[in-house]
């Protein structure tokens, strides 16, 4: 790709950007969050054409109208978050919208389409089962399925994007292994990452992108963290971390669940009898692969989820029900994974997002009346706290980016002054400066002696932040390790269900 | 290749010249259709002005025509607002037309301070209720308000037949052989008749006044309340509304009952401003009910706006009735209101949304911007 150009309205999303990969070789692409790599990867897929610059295709110019274009180039995408159809088993989800798959007229071939996937799943040692449908595999097997798709039409030249954001560390490292077999096929692999450890371990290459533009392309053996982070970030980043734990025993309880057991949307067991303490300062981490319970677990907490059994004591008094209002007015703050459509209304402005659960109270609200002046001092002062980056407080929630939703988010939930503290994947999808400052409010808050209970996919923010460290597998607690002691390995083991001892 | 795109940013500049553009679409549309079937455009134009709003009682024979579309227009603003598709303010309609001759009747001695209240809150409470019906259905029990709202307007519709042609019910006048032969309801006493406010030769109805009044109302509720914040919220996302504590359930069937309530109003002043008993065949020939979600959407919900739109469609099918004669038939009428509130709807999608030409293949085509751009 040469001199590559992408503009949107207000933003230059790629500047020139000059980008080759070859056969055989695992090529990084590495950024920041706006950094510009999914716009580069949606030209090469052709879901996005350029305003300036050409592609070439092993020598020769290509212009994709279409993803279907891109796709008989030989050119496939792996996303991050996978396009399956759930009820469909796999054989099915790869000749789903294949034109010329092995089909005869409107007749599926299945057997036919079940040899190749063996085939090909043998061949890059990739066991999936071609009759299963994808709703009973695990992410990580949903996610072998994708890169088999891309493989059964032929892909040359293959894109994952953050690949490994769902995986257990050995998921992780099976893909890996993976991807090294296709390389020495002489296919390309693309790799968008924006973890440098993973970057280090399994790129030949690594191309890094800053606001649209190709800081540098350097070869991984002559690299290091260190190095990327400094091209990634333009700065010196040392993330922050956890200094010492509290002393224990001396503080009081916030937050204790006693046997507490829920169901999932479906209706099936999510979590079983969980018993859990989290002490005023402390931060409690929750590990785990996603759809272990987390989600169900941080619903229970905030009373977004009935509970089937159990109890949910904060500073020593029991729940009666279990509703949202009830849990705010205990002082139970919520950041949830899902930011921008539950933990903030996407239309509304900064200011109106910002007294989301406020605005019951004085001063924001008096005898059923709000006070749109109070709601806009609210909305000024905590964006001048918290340094949320929007135009205006009149600003649509939605406009902002991730980091600012986030920092909308902690300003609310902190400035209610909680007791407990729920936060959900608070980083995720957040570049690097923006996951330095969520992580160090929530070092703040703990110091200000709010319990928080961290539930995160990534590990290495819980190792980093949390005092105590929790796994949860299958609804269970399957152990609860101090800081100090943890390993990552043992932890993989138990995310991945492994009994302990 | 025709691609609509959605816009990112709707410009402010567009949103004051893209009515004016369709006014201009429908003039230009229009004046061909006249020229075409032999009549003189820009006569027509005039007539109609003049019919709608100049002539001497023009306007006031248009307010009384805007008076339930400006209640049915807010009800459906009330209810979009909040993304609860409410499309029953026809059979909420009926249902205050209902309730409200039904109270005019039974306080028949009483005098026109007591009537004319206890009809207003009739409409309120029946039309509220009847909206309340799909409300509760759709908040307990998660069905579908589009559809329930919309098929209690048809048992509504029977509900008023059944009163007056199927039974000998409260509402039929018996007293006569000829009104037991031909059934029709009985007229309310004159003193449950609307009074007008005269200003500056114009008549205004009670009704329209109640509806301005539920207009300012209404922009409070959905601007400096607790109640309008929790809907806008609900409208927005019902994830954060159920994450900050609402209760979505609750709100759903209040937003329904103000929405019914509304259109409820505008059932008791069509009884008590215009027809003075209950007339199921012409109130259902009127259809303002399915009318004022029409207003609602060319008002872009904003109630005051509504007023504006319920005042020109008002006048515009006022004007349509006066135009209609043996060189103007009704069906050429019917086109030319047509062809105005086509132009106007198509230009409110023009506001949101944008056409771009491109050509498949070529040297360098303007590449086009994706719907919804994601900007990485």
């Amino acid at each position: 790709m040469r001199g590559i150009t992408k503009r949107f309205p207000g933003v230059l999303a790629n500047d020139q950007v000059d980008f080759e990969a070859l056969p055989g070789e695992v090529h990084a692409l590495l950024g920041e969050n706006g950094a510009g790599k999914s716009t580069l990867s949606n030209i090469l897929t052709g879901l996005y054409r350029p305003d300036e610059g050409e592609m070439l295709l092993y020598g020769k110019p290509a212009t994709f109208h279409a993803p279907r274009d891109a796709i008989d180039a030989g050119v496939g995408m792996v996303h991050q978050h996978f396009r399956l159809a759930a009820s469909f088993t796999v054989a099915e989800n790869l000749v789903l919208g294949h034109r010329d798959a092995a089909d005869r007229g409107l007749l599926l071939e299945p057997r036919v389409v079940e040899g190749r996937i063996a085939e090909l799943s043998r061949r890059y040692r990739m066991p999936v089962n071609p009759r299963a449908r994808i709703w009973q595999l695990s992410v990580g097997e949903q996610q072998r399925v994708e890169i088999l798709k891309v493989l059964y039409r032929g892909a040359r030249i293959l894109i994952l994007d953050e690949p490994t954001s769902q995986l257990t560390p050995q998921e992780a490292d099976d893909l890996f292994q993976t991807l090294r077999l296709m390389a020495a096929e002489q296919r390309t692999i693309i790799f968008i990452s924006h973890k440098l450890e993973e970057v280090m371990a399994v790129s030949n290459r690594v191309t890094v992108l800053r606001r649209g533009k190709v800081i540098g392309t350097v070869m991984t053996g002559d690299t290091n963290t260190g190095e990327l982070a400094r091209m990634m970030v333009g700065r010196d980043v040392v993330f922050t971390q956890k200094k010492q734990g509290p002393a224990q025993a001396e503080r009081q309880v916030a937050l204790e669940l006693r046997q507490v057991s829920a169901t999932g949307d479906l209706g099936t067991p999510a979590l079983h009898n969980v018993n859990l303490t989290v002490h005023a300062g402390e931060i409690v981490g929750v590990a785990g692969v996603a759809g272990n319970g987390q989600h169900e677990l941080a619903e229970v907490v905030t009373g977004m989820r009935r509970r089937t059994s159990g109890q949910v004591i904060v500073t020593g008094r029991p729940a009666r029900g279990s509703n949202p209002l009830e849990a705010i007015r205990r002082g139970i703050a919520y950041v949830p994974d899902d930011r921008l459509g539950t933990g903030v209304a996407p239309s509304l402005s900064v200011a109106e997002n910002l007294v989301l659960k406020a605005f019951r109270r004085p001063p924001i609200s008096t005898q059923g009346f709000l006070h749109p002046r109070r709601i806009r001092a609210n909305a000024v002062e905590l964006m001048r706290r918290f340094n949320i980056a929007a135009s205006s407080p009149q600003t649509p929630a939605r406009q902002l980016s991730g980091g600012n939703i986030q920092k909308v988010l902690l300003a609310r939930e902190l400035s209610s002054h909680p007791r407990v503290l729920v936060a959900c994947s608070p980083t995720s999808g957040l570049d690097v400066g923006a996951t330095d400052t969520v992580r160090g409010l929530l070092l703040e808050a703990a110091r200000d002696g709010v319990g928080i209970l961290l539930i995160s996919e990534d590990l290495d923010e819980i190792l980093a932040l949390a005092d105590r460290i929790a796994v949860l597998y299958g609804g269970r607690i399957t152990g609860i390790v101090e800081r100090q002691h943890a390993e990552v390995e043992q932890l993989g083991l138990m995310m991945a269900g492994a009994a302990t001892k | 290749m025709i691609r609509i795109e959605r816009r990112l940013t709707e410009s402010r500049w567009l949103v004051a010249a893209v009515p004016a553009g369709s006014l201009v679409a429908a003039a230009i549309l229009s004046g061909l259709i006249l020229l075409v079937t032999g009549h003189d455009p820009v006569a027509t134009w005039s007539r109609l002005l003049d019919r709608g709003f100049f002539a001497p009682g023009a306007m006031s024979a248009t307010l009384v025509t805007a008076t339930p579309l400006l209640l049915t227009g807010l009800a459906a603003a009330a209810a979009f607002r909040m993304q609860t598709w409410n499309i029953g303010a026809e059979g909420q309609l009926y249902l205050g037309a209902v309730g409200a001759s039904g109270i005019g009747i039974a306080l028949r001695d009483q005098s026109p301070f007591l009537v004319i209240p206890a009809m207003i809150l009739a409409g309120i409470v029946t039309g509220a209720a009847w909206a309340a019906i799909p409300g509760v259905l759709r908040a307990y029990t998660r069905t579908n308000e589009i559809i329930t709202s919309l098929m209690l307007n048809y048992v509504a519709g029977l509900l008023m037949s059944y009163l007056i042609f199927d039974s000998h019910s409260y509402w039929r006048d018996l007293s006569t052989f000829t009104a037991r032969v031909f059934p029709q309801g009985k007229y309310l006493p004159d003193a449950a008749s609307w009074p007008n406010f005269p200003l500056g030769g114009i008549a205004i109805p009670l009704g329209f006044v109640l509806g301005m009044i539920a207009a300012a109302v209404l922009w409070v509720i959905y601007t400096a309340t607790r109640f309008g914040f929790e809907a806008r919220v609900i409208g927005d996302s019902r994830a954060a509304a159920h994450y900050a504590g609402i209760r979505t359930r609750r709100k759903i069937v209040a937003v329904m009952a103000l929405s019914g309530a509304l259109a409820g109003i505008g059932g008791a002043s069509e009884i008590g401003d215009f027809r003075h008993v209950l007339d199921p065949r012409g109130l259902q020939q009127a259809s303002f009910g399915y009318a004022g979600i029409v207003v609602a959407a060319l008002a872009r919900l904003n109630p005051f706006a509504v007023i504006v739109v319920a005042i020109l469609l008002g006048g515009l099918s006022n004007a349509g009735f006066s135009l209609q004669g043996a060189t103007f038939p009704a069906g050429l009428v019917g086109t030319l209101q047509g062809l105005i509130l086509f132009c106007a709807l198509a230009g409110e999608l023009l506001v949101h949304y944008r056409i771009r030409f491109a050509r498949r293949a070529g040297a360098a085509p303007p590449a086009p911007v994706p719907a919804r751009a994601e900007i990485a």
